[in-house]
């Protein structure tokens, strides 16, 4: 049997310097950044020179023609996802210039040249109504499909300082994207600043995991009924032991929190899809079978080579899959999310 | 397939929530909850506790033990702690409705009452005291010292005198290495007190070089560090910021307590500290195995930079850490606990609790929400804890 196609829900297109948006800025920021010495964020989430930013043979800000020739080999479809973190940016009215300057240089140096790849919407979110105005500008390009977030936010996400981003991105029928990253200036952990680099990259996990339990118990879905979301680039063989906890929580708290009016877990499996890298799996295949089993996986996931980041290998969970599963994983579950 | 006692039980229905606290006096016992016996299954294995709250039960007494500059402090200025970032508790002190003495004390304030309710009713063979009252939360850390000091002469005075089934934690200001290690020095031979007990939501995480002089003592004494839930460090409770909910708040603690284990483990503490201990109370574990795998993965690809992690994370943490089991969590399939356990991979290390007097108190009876086999049920009920504590 030949390998079925696939659809790529993480690549990643990142903006090589600050210069490469000086085209799109207007004068006024152009001045600025010039000026101020300005080196655009400074979100140290992805490293260059860390072993999990590159894999071995590929540029940690892999252009187009790297991407075409390394990364969409039998992929029918390919979702990038620019982490440029205008987030970190304080003065929001810049950080809202350089987002659509990232947008405007993702519509002319990927999406018009080739036609396998959509795009995520880059916005202002620490400035929501600035953020819906940047989704508003390009909403209806059917190159995007996704509006981008830092998994890491002042707030987590089922704040409702948010719904204006959410109202706007169900008016385009957008999915929301949380990935991996941020720099909002507090620390990544509940219990302050850790050393070391590798600290970071495993408590991001948990990160993910405080945006579950916000966007469920804040009611963020039922305000916004047709949200939905793609946790990237955060694990999930997490995600069972949460809906466990947090379905037991809501037995006993739920009168806190009346609008949420199903078990959690439920809300869990319709509105958010994950994607498979990092797989964090166990050694054990028959654990992951377990895992997958427990949370009905073959419906949540969402195949992700997630290149040029470097994880382990992810033939231990496609192994695991029957053919009907592996459709599901490698494209159906996205097309029917992604809209393609 | 819940496992909470009659008064929690009685919660989940919703209305019943609103009757009881409209006109509820939370110093008076209530009256639905007073005729609340049920059936009880017969437990076949020795019960021991690993999680029981005892508090002040006025300023007084803890001023009784205080020196005078400390207790004009106290009286002056108070406890001063990293405000802002505590939530309203479901209910007054987080306890449950029957746990008040009646007499305008706190719920785990009196001995006789904790006696009849959780150590006779239940047949306790040993529990161990957790006080969190609040010692190492000062941000006076000398003031700390004192109110830690005070808390541990007070445990041994009202409570392990008077009840030999009791043991208890050493209490100690955290944030300051140094002063932690006296205390641990102070009571770290003494059989009544069998781990040191410090609050999940640290000011920095845990692995901090900051926290070492204390690892150092408790080594010495081969005293287990207890690490529970809760607390405030200053920092938001997320890595994403503030949620608004106490359910957030209380469902979201495991993800402290993974960044408190990802922190012991690479930054190195159990290669200065190869025969320390560490006791995960009241975070629940089924987070753990998943935690494991990305630790495990993180190593294989970052490991470079933390080459004193010489082994797999996931083989530091079953070597060095023990887990209590409430408030566990529960699949939603019976066979899914077993694969849990399966999983974890730890049934030398789980320990039986019952958070009294807290509202989410497990009973010994149905806390787990599957039948164990006896050697399983022997080991977490009680065996574990003996061989952890020596008891």
């Amino acid at each position: 049997m030949s390998e079925p196609s696939r659809i790529d829900c993480d690549i990643h297109n990142e903006i090589p310097t600050l210069e490469t948006l000086y085209p799109y800025l207007p004068d006024h920021w152009l001045d600025y950044c010039r000026e101020s010495a300005f080196n655009g964020p400074d979100a140290a989430d992805y490293p260059e020179t860390v072993p999990t930013s590159a894999r071995t043979d590929s540029s940690p800000k892999p252009d187009l023609a790297e991407v075409q020739s390394r990364a969409l080999e039998g992929v029918e479809i390919g979702i990038l996802n620019c982490a440029y973190r205008v987030q970190s940016v304080r003065n929001e009215d810049l950080a809202a210039s350089l987002a659509t300057a990232v947008n405007q240089w993702q519509v002319e140096h990927w999406l018009d040249k080739e036609p396998r790849l959509r795009a995520s919407i880059v916005v202002p979110s620490h400035n929501p109504p600035l953020a819906a105005r940047e989704i508003d500008r390009w909403g209806d390009n059917p190159g995007f499909v996704q509006v981008i977030l830092p998994v890491r936010a002042e707030a987590p996400y089922g704040n409702r300082r948010y719904d204006p981003i959410y109202a706007a991105a169900v008016k385009h029928d957008l999915a929301l994207g949380i990935h991996y990253g941020g720099a909002p200036g507090h620390p990544p952990t509940p219990t302050g600043w850790p050393s070391y680099f590798i600290e970071d990259y495993a408590n991001m996990a948990q990160i993910f995991q405080s945006q579950v339990i916000s966007l469920v118990c804040e009611g963020a879905f039922e305000r916004f009924p047709s949200l939905r979301v793609a946790l990237i680039e955060g694990g999930f063989t997490w995600l069972p032991s949460l809906m466990w906890r947090i379905d037991k929580e809501w037995k006993g708290l739920r009168h806190n929190t009346p609008y949420v009016r199903r078990p959690p877990s439920e809300y869990m499996r319709t509105h958010l899809r994950f994607t498979i890298q990092p797989l964090d799996a166990p050694p054990n295949p028959l654990h992951l079978a377990q895992i997958l089993d427990q949370c009905g996986a073959e419906d949540l996931l969402l195949y992700a080579s997630d290149y040029p980041h470097s994880h382990d290998d992810h033939e231990i969970l496609l192994d695991l899959l029957t053919v009907d599963q592996r459709n599901k994983i490698c494209t159906a579950n996205a097309r029917a999310f992604y809209r393609l | 397939m819940t496992a909470h006692l009659d008064s929690a039980a009685t919660l989940e229905s919703g209305p019943a929530t609103k009757d009881r606290t409209n006109g509820h006096d939370a110093n008076q016992p209530s009256a639905s909850i007073q005729q609340g016996a049920r059936y009880r299954a017969p437990l076949d294995t020795a019960i021991i506790d690993t999680d029981i709250h005892i508090y002040f039960p006025t300023h007084d007494v803890l001023r009784s033990y205080l020196d005078e500059r400390w207790q004009d402090y106290h009286r002056t200025f108070g406890p001063r702690g990293f405000d802002g970032s505590h939530y309203p508790r479901a209910m007054p002190n987080a306890a449950r409705h029957d746990a008040w003495p009646g007499d305008g004390t706190p719920p785990g304030s009196n001995l006789p009452l904790l006696q009849k309710q959780l150590l006779d009713e239940w047949n306790i063979e040993i529990g161990v005291l957790n006080p969190l009252v609040g010692a190492g939360e000062q941000r006076n850390l000398a003031f700390g010292a004192a109110f830690a000091r005070a808390t541990n002469e007070w445990q041994l005075a009202e409570w392990l005198e008077p009840e030999p089934r009791l043991r208890a934690s050493i209490i100690v200001p955290w944030e300051d290495g140094q002063l932690s290690a006296a205390e641990i020095e102070r009571w770290g031979s003494h059989p009544g007190f069998v781990h040191a007990l410090l609050i999940a939501r640290t000011k920095e995480p845990l692995g901090r070089r900051k926290y070492w002089p204390m690892y150092e003592a408790a080594s010495r004494h081969d005293v287990p560090i207890a690490i529970h839930f809760g607390g405030a460090g200053g920092a938001p409770i997320t890595g994403s910021g503030y949620p608004n909910h106490y359910i957030e708040d209380h469902g979201g603690m495991p993800q402290t307590f993974q960044a408190q284990v990802i922190s012991l483990i690479f930054e190195g503490v159990f290669n200065e500290f190869p025969t320390l201990k560490f006791v995960l109370i009241e975070g629940g574990f089924a987070w753990i195995p998943p935690l494991l795998w990305r630790m495990d993965s993180a190593w294989r690809k970052l490991g470079s930079e933390v080459p004193h992690v010489t082994e797999p994370p996931s083989q530091l943490f079953r070597r060095h850490f023990w887990v209590s089991t409430q408030p566990m969590e529960e699949p939603f399939q019976p066979g899914q606990f077993r694969q849990l356990l399966g999983h974890l991979d730890m049934d030398d290390r789980l320990l039986f609790a019952t958070d009294y007097p807290h509202w989410d108190f497990d009973a010994p009876d149905r806390a787990f929400p599957v039948p164990l086999d006896k050697t399983r049920r022997r080991k977490f009920m009680a065996e574990n804890a003996r061989a952890l504590y020596k008891l």
